[in-house]
């Protein structure tokens, strides 16, 4: 966008008003955070509810702390967060290289449209048992239901985004008289890159719950099996530790995609 | 000016006929149709909606087969794609990930001819027409008319010998399209291109056509034929002079039969 050099009194205040907004809207939502926390520290301690059930922020702190302290916190993220990125990237790479193949051939769409959507609909933990057996009860499992999770969905969104191109772009290329290899590079692939981005993140969101689910059903390690295990032995506060610990890896994902989204989609 | 009957047509359809199939049935849209374009005429086809006209561009650019009757360029069948064809639609369809430049360079990437005198030739048809200052922007930093230059100048850039004008200014608001019409008609004229046009808007073809053919409705033939004698009157002029609405009348009950 091109910068006013110089710009009017009227639109100073306009920026300015506009600054504050923004600044009010940072406030609150922190604001929030704090607050809810607070009231959260202060019926625990007040023994209002027993904070045995419901722990409190001080308890998850001192609980991230002595896990931190024996160094077992960052073994658990390390596992987490390794199966999770590993089964996020094959679902992605996978589920690309499908779509782009389904693009390819109309006759193959056709005859795998059923399967993509009894697979879409099947819930993928229905399948814990037999994964078990086939990949036993290691990370190979865990990873393979984070790919199982994520890959139909990037599969449905990247196809979606694929057939989406504008057909008068294609008669555009064709009159040039390109080969669907060259309409697949110059137009189909860029063209959907913004459907790219919108699938990362949505992926981001299933990997998280695929490798969780996996760690639930079979795991020695991770923050899944943390909060499984403290469950067992009505550890609250490791329960809310791991949770807490999740919903920032979570968000921390999250940004790296909205980074890679900034830097890639120009336009 | 345009004495058709000692030279080879450029463009020709003889007895052209095609059919559609669907899933629901089969549509005739167009039967027998024949014309000839001539080197460096400007040929307007004007027909009632819906009755295939840019199915007459698709059929002469190849990307649709006849089912009956034979289409020659400068004499041959026409191959898909072949390099003697522009094609310039409606909306700009300018890659929004590319720079103008960029844009303009995509008939020679796609036809892997990456001489350099065909990409300087490019670049001076950008600069002759007044995009020299814009190769390095978005599209979406152009106005609707630089927009629709730039798309032309892209068709240009393969040196194409005919260009296939499917309602290129449709798209675009009443006073933008009328210069942008002129702006058109100048630089092909310039460039001394064939072209065949199809629009829907009576006036637009009066305004550049040398000839006229009038299609009727579906399946579409060839009804009419009319030489203006405008001869190399700008748009803007002939929409003020006095046979413009001589024309106007003769084929507003032409497509109204």
């Amino acid at each position: 966008m091109k910068q006013m050099t110089t710009c009017s009194l009227e639109h100073k205040k306009y920026l300015l008003n506009r600054k504050k907004e923004t600044a009010i809207v940072q406030i609150a939502r922190f604001g929030l955070l704090l607050a809810l926390l607070g009231i959260w520290e202060l019926i625990a301690a007040l023994q209002w509810v027993d904070p045995f059930i419901l722990s409190s922020p001080s308890r998850i702190g001192k609980m991230i702390a002595s896990l931190a302290s024996d160094g077992s916190l960052f073994y658990h993220i390390g596992t987490t967060l390794w199966e999770t990125l590993l089964g996020f990237a094959i679902a992605v790479v996978l589920g690309t290289a499908i779509a782009l193949a389904l693009w390819w051939s109309e006759r193959a769409r056709r005859i795998l449209e059923p399967y993509i959507v009894v697979l879409n609909s099947l819930p993928k933990i229905a399948l814990g048992p037999v994964i078990i057996i086939w990949f036993g009860t290691g990370s190979a499992a865990i990873v393979f239901m984070t790919v199982l999770v994520g890959i139909i969905v990037a599969t449905m969104n990247m196809l979606g985004g694929f057939l989406a191109t504008d057909p008068n772009k294609i008669l555009l290329l064709e009159s040039m008289g390109a080969s669907k290899r060259q309409i697949l590079t110059k137009l189909v692939i860029p063209s959907a890159l913004p459907d790219f981005i919108g699938m990362l993140k949505i992926c981001v969101g299933m990997a998280w719950i695929g490798s969780i689910m996996g760690e639930y059903i079979v795991s020695k390690a991770g923050l899944g099996y943390l909060i499984v295990y403290g469950g067992q032995v009505f550890r609250l506060d490791l329960v809310m530790a791991a949770t807490a610990i999740l919903c920032v890896l979570a968000a921390g994902m999250y940004a790296l995609v909205a980074l890679a989204e900034r830097l890639l989609v120009k336009k | 000016m345009h004495e058709q009957s000692n030279r080879t047509p450029v463009l020709q359809f003889r007895d052209v006929c095609l059919t559609y199939h669907t899933k629901t049935g089969e549509t005739l849209a167009a039967q027998s149709m024949s014309f000839s374009v001539y080197e460096g005429e400007f040929i307007a086809v004007i027909g009632p909606s819906g009755c295939g006209k840019t199915t007459v561009l698709s059929l002469a650019a190849g990307l649709l087969k006849p089912s009956a009757g034979e289409i020659l360029v400068y004499g041959k069948k026409p191959r898909r794609g072949a390099d003697c064809f522009g094609y310039m639609l409606q909306k700009d369809e300018l890659f929004p990930w590319r720079t103008v430049e960029e844009n303009i360079f995509l008939p020679l990437e796609i036809q892997h001819n990456r001489s350099p005198e065909a990409a300087s030739k490019a670049l001076s048809l950008a600069e002759k027409y007044g995009l020299g200052g814009f190769l390095k922007h978005y599209p979406d930093q152009l106005s609707g008319g630089m927009r629709q230059r730039a798309a032309l100048i892209r068709t240009l850039a393969a040196q194409p010998n005919i260009l296939l004008l499917d309602e290129p200014f449709s798209a675009l608001d009443y006073q933008t399209r009328l210069t942008v019409c002129d702006d058109v008609y100048n630089i092909i004229r310039e460039e001394k291109k064939t072209a065949l046009l199809v629009t829907h808007d009576i006036s637009e073809a009066i305004s550049v056509a040398d000839r006229v053919f009038v299609l009727s409705a579906r399946p579409a033939r060839v009804i009419a034929s009319h030489t203006l004698g405008f001869g190399g009157t700008v748009p803007l002029k002939r929409r003020e002079s006095p046979q413009f609405s001589g024309w106007f009348e003769t084929l507003w009950k032409e497509l109204n039969l």
